[in-house]
């Protein structure tokens, strides 16, 4: 069965049945290079969800202040939160035990100087926990310790696009820069997940800008994180009881939906992988219904190919072919067609997915780094080769069947 | 060689059967040249094809070289056919993606000869029929005889026992006809053993020997005078 002498007639068919080669290649290499591309846009499509999303810490909350729309304790609307130092210890009295680290975050826009260089940043003056928060990891040098905030030193840890626009390759840990019109010690770089835009930051200690905006004890939002292991349940409790605490201590009323606002990362990240694995899903669906109207492609060609075949099928059997020689050649010729182009519409996918990673295409249709692993794309390479052979197998069988006579009949 | 006793053989068709050929008792020795004629509907390529194996028979016995002919699978009928028969056809059934010399080769690839054997006998056979110079080229590079010449090559060089041609001049001119007669003579003249079936007189007068069928009987069985095709090439 595997001579060479059969490999010769099986290649010297291929070869002068260009047409008919072609079809059936096509339509293999097609369906798998479909297969092939789609599959990696969904996961290109799902690593920019992850990225959006995964850069930050999941256990914890952002409380933002904000204006009150409902009169409530002798206030009137339109009142303008805002947190102080002493909220902050408070918080952190009440809810010792649930608690990891809490920190501040005032942002603020701020020209930026070193020596002929300079450029808008926004700074976000904050205290040590912001760095898990944001899960900032040091280049160089060290984050705003706790030390900082208490002698309320002029530091600053700039991000990576910062020193890089700035210092313009040369060293910057130790230098002094402008921000604002103060002169702050650069003491650390960092990099972020999140992108370019979040190393564009500048991260002061809180208590130097409120020492700069006149001593004031005023801080934006609160940033905190809980302890991971009261799960999620434990989660969404705590954020109804530090709703209903803020809420009280900052006479706010517990039916006005502004005032303050608790953002949830656990809650948020829970829905959009949520998202992402439905969209999973649909992609899946869509390049499994590519395959199995490959399949069908296959199927079609392959019954097509062997009636065409029938007459010359006929006078191989006058010549005396038997029927297993007879199946078993047709099988060859189509595994070994499927097979071939099955691969080359593989491999054409994943250079087209090689080709096509990008920033536009990341920047424009939020596909990161669109891939396939390569056992799925073999699998699904093996399975079209497969159930092309099958679907040969049965007009094969069907032909081989026939009686000589009445395939030498068919014109 | 060829020993037929009481053949059947009919067609159902749809509800109806058709009883094509009724008790045919016929006998053939090694090195005859038998012409088979009828007109159409006698069932002269009915027996033909059960002569070949391409059909099967419903009732009687058929011994080719002393062997029983009876109760083959495809797979034992293929290989009977490949050792004992050679065919040609009417209209040549060629395979029309191979060169002439494949085409002669086809049967010796069944029967397993090394590839280089197999060429050399293509050849050889090729240029018996005179067509030496033409191996390389397509069936449809070639005339209608320039075909059927490949087509006798190719059934003899599995080298079989009996040669079957069904209408071979049928799709030729008549000094095309003559010319493939000629050949089929020749061959016989080498000692092969060789069924014609045709409804032409003067392609049956150039046998040794006429079997008339109508309406599925022998109704004459007659050696006969032949007449030499060379004459009118």
């Amino acid at each position: 069965m595997f001579s060479i002498d059969t490999w010769k007639e099986i290649l010297k068919t291929i070869q002068k049945n260009k047409l008919r080669t072609f079809l059936t290649g096509f339509t293999v290499a097609l369906g798998i290079f479909i297969y092939v591309t789609l599959y990696g846009m969904g996961n290109g499509l799902n690593n920019t969800f992850m990225k959006f999303f995964g850069d930050d810490a999941t256990n914890i909350f952002r409380i933002y202040p904000s204006q009150t729309t409902i009169p409530f304790g002798g206030y009137k609307a339109k009142r303008q939160i805002e947190f102080k130092n002493e909220d902050l210890d408070d918080i952190a009295k009440e809810f010792a035990p649930l608690l990891e680290y809490i920190t501040p975050q005032i942002r603020r826009g701020a020209f930026v100087t070193y020596k002929e260089k300079s450029d808008n940043y926004t700074t976000r003056a904050i205290a040590p926990g912001m760095q898990f928060a944001e899960k900032t990891i040091m280049m160089k040098g060290r984050y705003i310790n706790a030390k900082d905030i208490r002698d309320r030193t002029k530091y600053a840890v700039i991000g990576r696009m910062v020193e890089k626009d700035l210092f313009q390759g040369k060293e910057s840990l130790g230098e002094y820069i402008d921000i604002g019109g103060s002169a702050f010690k650069v003491v650390g770089v960092f990099q972020d997940d999140g992108g370019d835009n979040e190393e564009r930051y500048i991260y002061l200690p809180f208590t130097t800008r409120q020492l700069i905006e006149g001593n004031n004890d005023k801080i934006g939002q609160v940033t905190l994180a809980f302890n991971e292991a009261i799960g999620y349940s434990g989660a969404m409790k705590f954020q109804r009881n530090l709703n209903e605490f803020i809420r009280k201590k900052k006479v706010i009323s517990p039916n006005d939906p502004r005032g303050i606002y608790i953002e949830n990362v656990a809650d948020n990240l829970k829905q959009n992988q949520q998202f992402a694995s439905v969209l999973k899903i649909i992609i899946s669906g869509i390049a499994f219904a590519v395959i199995i109207s490959g399949i069908l492609g296959i199927s079609n060609i392959m019954v097509f190919v062997v009636k065409e075949r029938t007459k010359e099928i006929g006078i191989r059997k006058a010549m005396g072919a038997t029927p297993k020689i007879i199946i078993s050649t047709i099988l060859l010729e189509s595994i070994f067609i499927t097979a071939i182009f099955g691969f080359i519409g593989m491999v054409l996918g994943i250079m087209t997915l090689n080709s096509i990673q990008g920033k536009v295409l990341e920047d424009d249709y939020f596909i990161t780094n669109p891939s396939i692993n390569s056992g799925t794309a073999i699998f699904v390479t093996i399975l079209l080769v497969i159930c092309g052979a099958l679907a040969a197998y049965v007009p094969a069988k069907r032909a081989a069947r026939i009686k000589p006579i009445v395939a030498l009949r068919d014109e | 060689m060829i020993e037929i006793k009481d053949l059947h053989k009919s067609y159902k068709m749809g509800s109806n059967s058709l009883h094509v050929l009724k008790g045919i008792n016929f006998s053939v020795e090694e090195g005859e040249l038998v012409a088979i004629m009828g007109s159409s509907g006698s069932g002269k390529s009915t027996l033909l094809n059960i002569l070949g194996m391409l059909d099967e028979l419903d009732e009687g016995s058929y011994t080719l070289d002393n062997v029983p002919i009876k109760d083959l699978n495809e797979t034992k009928a293929a290989q009977y056919r490949n050792k004992f028969l050679g065919f040609i056809f009417q209209s040549f059934n060629l395979i029309n993606y191979k060169s002439a010399l494949e085409n002669v080769a086809l049967p010796l690839y069944y029967q397993r000869v090394g590839r280089k054997e197999r060429q050399e006998k293509a050849l050889k056979y090729l240029e018996q029929v005179g067509l030496k110079e033409w191996a390389t080229h397509l069936p449809s590079e070639l005339s209608g005889g320039q075909k059927q010449r490949v087509a006798i090559a190719r059934a003899m060089a599995a080298e079989p026992k009996v040669l079957l041609a069904d209408e071979p001049t049928g799709a030729l001119d008549s000094t095309t006809s003559y010319e493939v007669m000629d050949l089929i003579q020749k061959i016989n003249d080498a000692g092969n053993t060789i069924l014609v079936v045709t409804h032409e007189e003067d392609i049956a007068q150039m046998c040794k020997r006429i079997v008339h069928l109508k309406d599925g009987v022998i109704v004459e069985d007659k050696k006969v005078k032949q007449v030499r095709a060379s004459e009118y090439v």
